[in-house]
C-alpha cells in the first residue's frame, strides 16, 4: 500500500494538522508520500519531508496553486493518483472544499473526518453531530479520506529524511479567481491547536462585554478565544471563532465553556476536550452534563474573579 | 436564469438521535423530520435572487424516499417555483446523489445549483463538491455572500481564520454556510399555494444511473460518554481543582 498525504500549508509554512493526517495514514500502514502543491512554498517541502515516517514528498509549484482553489487542485490530485490506495487530507476548510472534488473524478466515495482506523478499509467516523459514531467499510479501490485531527495524535515533525520530487504541475483550469481575503490576525493561538481555549456564548449579552471579559483571561492563559454558534449569530464575534458541529471541531487540554448553555451542537465541537469547565448561572444547563468542574454563578463577577485569583 | 436547489429530508435539527441497541443505526421510528438547514438557506437565497429579478425560476429538487415530497413542498412553501423528486428507497450516499442531481441539471440547463454545505444526519459534506467535479463546474464552498450579475458570481466564502472573496464563471455551485442568510417562515397562504405547484416524480432507472452505495456501515454506536464532574462553590475552589486535581494550569 501506498499513501499519499496532501499537506496543508499558506506557502510559508506547514500547518500542524498535516501531522495528525500523518499519523492517521501511519495508523492504516504502508508506504507515505506528501503533496505539498502551492506556490513559492519549497520551505513547505523541507518541512514536509522532516516528518517522521514519510518516504517522498512531491512538490507541485505554480502559481495557480498559491491559493489553493480546489479546482485546480483536485486536478493536480487526480493527475498523481495512479499508484495510491489512499488519499488523505485534513478535515479543515481547505481540506472539505477539495477532497470530495477529488472523490468525484475518481469516481469513489470520500471517508469524511475519520476519527479512528480499523483496518485499512474500515474507518470510524462521528454522524448525527458525533452522537452516533459509524464503522464503515469502502468498496472502493483507492480511499479518498479526511482526517479528523482531534482523532489521531500527531506525527513526529522531525527526525525524517523523504527524498523531495519536483512534479510538473497540471493546467490552471481558469474557473475561479481568488479576489480578497480576510484572515483575522491575532496574536494567539490558532484554536485548532490551542492547548486552551476561553469559549464565550450568550450570556455575555453583547461582543463589547466578551471582549472585554474573556480576552484578559485568554491573554493570562495563553488561550485561543473560541464561541457559540448563538454568539456568533448575535455578531459578538465573527465566524471563525465558532465551535461546533458545523464550526470547528476542537480537543484542548482546557475548554472554558463560559455563558454558553451547551446545545448539542456546541457540544459536538468540544466534547473531547481533557477538561472542560463551565460557567453558568444556570443550574440546569446541559454544559453541567458534561464539564469537569461546574461553576454555578454570574460570569460577570466569576469571570473577573478568575483573573485575580489566577493572579 | 434557472436556478437548482438540491434539498435533503433529515432528522430534525432538535431532535437528539439515539443510536438502536443492536448498533444498526439510530432510530428513526416516529422522530421529526425536517429539511436540511443548510438547505433552507439555500432555497432562501435562490427564492431571493428570483425576487431581485437575477434568476427567473427556482427548481427544488431532492433524492430519497416518497416522504421527500414534504420536503419539496416546504421548498416551495418558501418561494422554489416547482419541485422534483428522484424516488428512491435505496440508501443514496453523496456520490450517488451529485450523479442523479447532474442527471435533473442535464435536463433543466440552471446556470447556478445551490446546495446545503452539509447535512446534519451524515455530516458528510461532499455533495456539491462533487457534483461539480461532475460537471466540472466552480465551485464557491462554504458561502457566506453571494452577488451575481453580468454573467459572473461574487462569492465571499469562510475559510479557516477569515473569509475569502472569489469570482467565478457561470455556471457554477454554490454550498450555503450558516451565515448566508436567514430563511424566513413559510406563510400559511404560501403553504397553502405551495401544494398546488408542479411536483414531479422521477426514477433513477430513468437515468441508468448505478446508485450502488460505495461505503457500508458495520456498526453504529454511541460515543463515549463523557461524565459530568462536579459542582465548584466558588472560583478559588475552580482554581484550586485545575491547579492540583487536573493540573492543567
Amino acid at each position: 500500500m501506498t499513501l499519499l498525504v496532501i499537506a496543508e500549508h499558506d506557502n510559508a509554512s506547514l500547518k500542524a494538522v498535516t501531522l495528525n493526517t500523518v499519523a492517521a495514514a501511519q495508523k492504516i500502514g504502508g508506504e507515505i508520500h506528501v503533496l505539498v502543491a502551492g506556490s513559492g512554498c519549497a520551505a513547505v517541502a523541507a518541512a514536509a519531508a522532516k516528518i517522521a515516517g514519510v518516504s517522498k514528498v512531491k512538490l507541485a509549484d505554480a502559481a495557480h496553486y498559491a491559493d489553493q482553489t480546489a479546482e485546480n487542485i483536485a486536478a493536480l490530485i487526480q493527475a498523481q493518483a495512479t499508484g495510491y490506495t489512499h488519499i488523505l487530507a485534513a478535515a479543515t476548510g481547505t481540506g472539505k472544499n477539495m477532497l470530495p472534488r477529488l472523490a468525484a473524478l475518481l469516481d469513489v466515495a470520500q471517508i469524511s473526518e475519520i476519527t479512528a482506523v480499523e483496518s485499512p478499509d474500515t474507518f470510524v467516523r462521528p454522524t448525527y453531530a458525533g452522537n452516533a459514531m459509524a464503522t464503515v467499510k469502502s468498496a472502493d479501490a483507492v480511499k479518498v479520506i479526511t482526517v479528523r485531527s482531534t482523532g489521531f495524535d500527531a506525527a513526529v515533525g522531525e527526525g525524517g529524511s523523504a527524498s523531495v520530487e519536483a512534479i510538473a504541475a497540471a493546467a490552471d483550469l481558469g474557473l475561479t479567481k481568488v479576489i480578497g481575503r480576510e484572515i483575522t490576525k491575532s496574536a494567539r493561538p490558532e484554536l485548532g491547536a490551542a492547548k486552551v481555549i476561553v469559549s464565550g456564548g450568550r450570556g455575555l449579552g453583547s461582543g463589547e462585554k466578551y471582549h472585554q471579559l474573556l480576552e484578559p483571561l485568554a491573554d493570562r492563559l495563553n488561550a485561543a478565544l473560541g464561541a457559540s454558534r448563538a454568539a456568533v449569530d448575535a455578531g459578538f464575534v465573527p465566524n471563525d471563532y465558532q465551535v461546533g458541529q458545523t464550526g470547528k471541531i476542537v480537543a484542548p487540554q482546557l475548554y472554558f465553556a463560559i455563558g454558553i448553555s451547551g446545545a448539542i451542537q456546541h457540544l459536538a465541537g468540544m466534547k473531547d476536550s481533557k477538561v472542560i469547565v463551565a460557567i453558568n448561572k444556570d443550574e440546569d444547563a446541559p454544559i453541567f452534563q458534561v464539564a469537569d468542574y461546574g461553576l454555578v454563578a454570574d460570569l460577570f463577577q466569576a469571570v473577573p474573579e478568575l483573573l485575580t485569583e489566577l493572579g | 436564469m434557472k436556478i437548482l436547489v438540491p434539498v435533503k429530508r433529515v432528522v430534525d435539527y432538535n431532535v437528539k438521535v439515539r443510536v438502536k441497541a443492536d448498533g444498526t443505526g439510530v432510530d428513526l421510528s416516529n422522530v421529526k423530520m425536517s429539511m436540511n438547514p443548510f438547505d433552507e438557506i439555500a432555497i432562501e437565497e435562490a427564492v431571493r435572487l428570483r425576487e431581485a429579478g437575477i434568476a427567473k425560476e427556482v427548481i427544488a429538487v431532492s433524492c430519497g424516499v416518497a416522504a421527500c415530497q414534504e420536503t419539496l413542498r416546504a421548498a416551495m412553501a418558501i418561494g422554489a417555483d416547482r419541485a422534483i423528486l428522484v424516488e428512491s428507497d435505496a440508501d443514496l450516499q453523496p456520490l450517488a446523489v451529485a450523479k442523479l442531481i447532474k442527471a435533473v441539471a442535464e435536463k433543466e440547463q440552471p446556470q447556478v445549483v445551490i446546495f446545503g454545505k452539509q447535512a446534519i444526519d451524515d455530516d458528510a459534506n461532499q455533495t456539491g463538491q462533487m457534483f461539480a467535479a461532475l460537471m466540472g463546474w466552480p465551485q464557491a464552498t462554504f458561502a457566506s455572500k453571494v452577488v451575481i450579475a453580468d454573467g459572473k458570481a461574487t462569492v465571499t466564502r469562510e475559510i479557516d481564520g477569515g473569509a475569502e472573496t472569489l469570482e467565478f464563471k457561470l455556471p457554477m455551485v454554490v454550498t450555503t454556510d450558516l451565515r448566508l442568510n436567514e430563511p424566513r417562515y413559510a406563510t400559511l397562504p404560501n403553504i397553502m399555494k405551495a401544494k398546488k405547484k408542479q411536483l414531479d416524480v422521477l426514477k433513477p432507472a430513468e437515468f441508468g444511473i448505478d446508485v450502488t452505495p460505495r461505503l457500508t456501515t458495520l456498526k453504529v454506536s454511541e460515543p463515549p460518554k463523557r461524565t459530568a464532574g462536579i459542582k465548584v462553590a466558588d472560583v478559588k475552589e475552580l482554581v484550586a481543582k485545575l491547579k492540583n486535581e487536573a493540573k492543567v494550569i
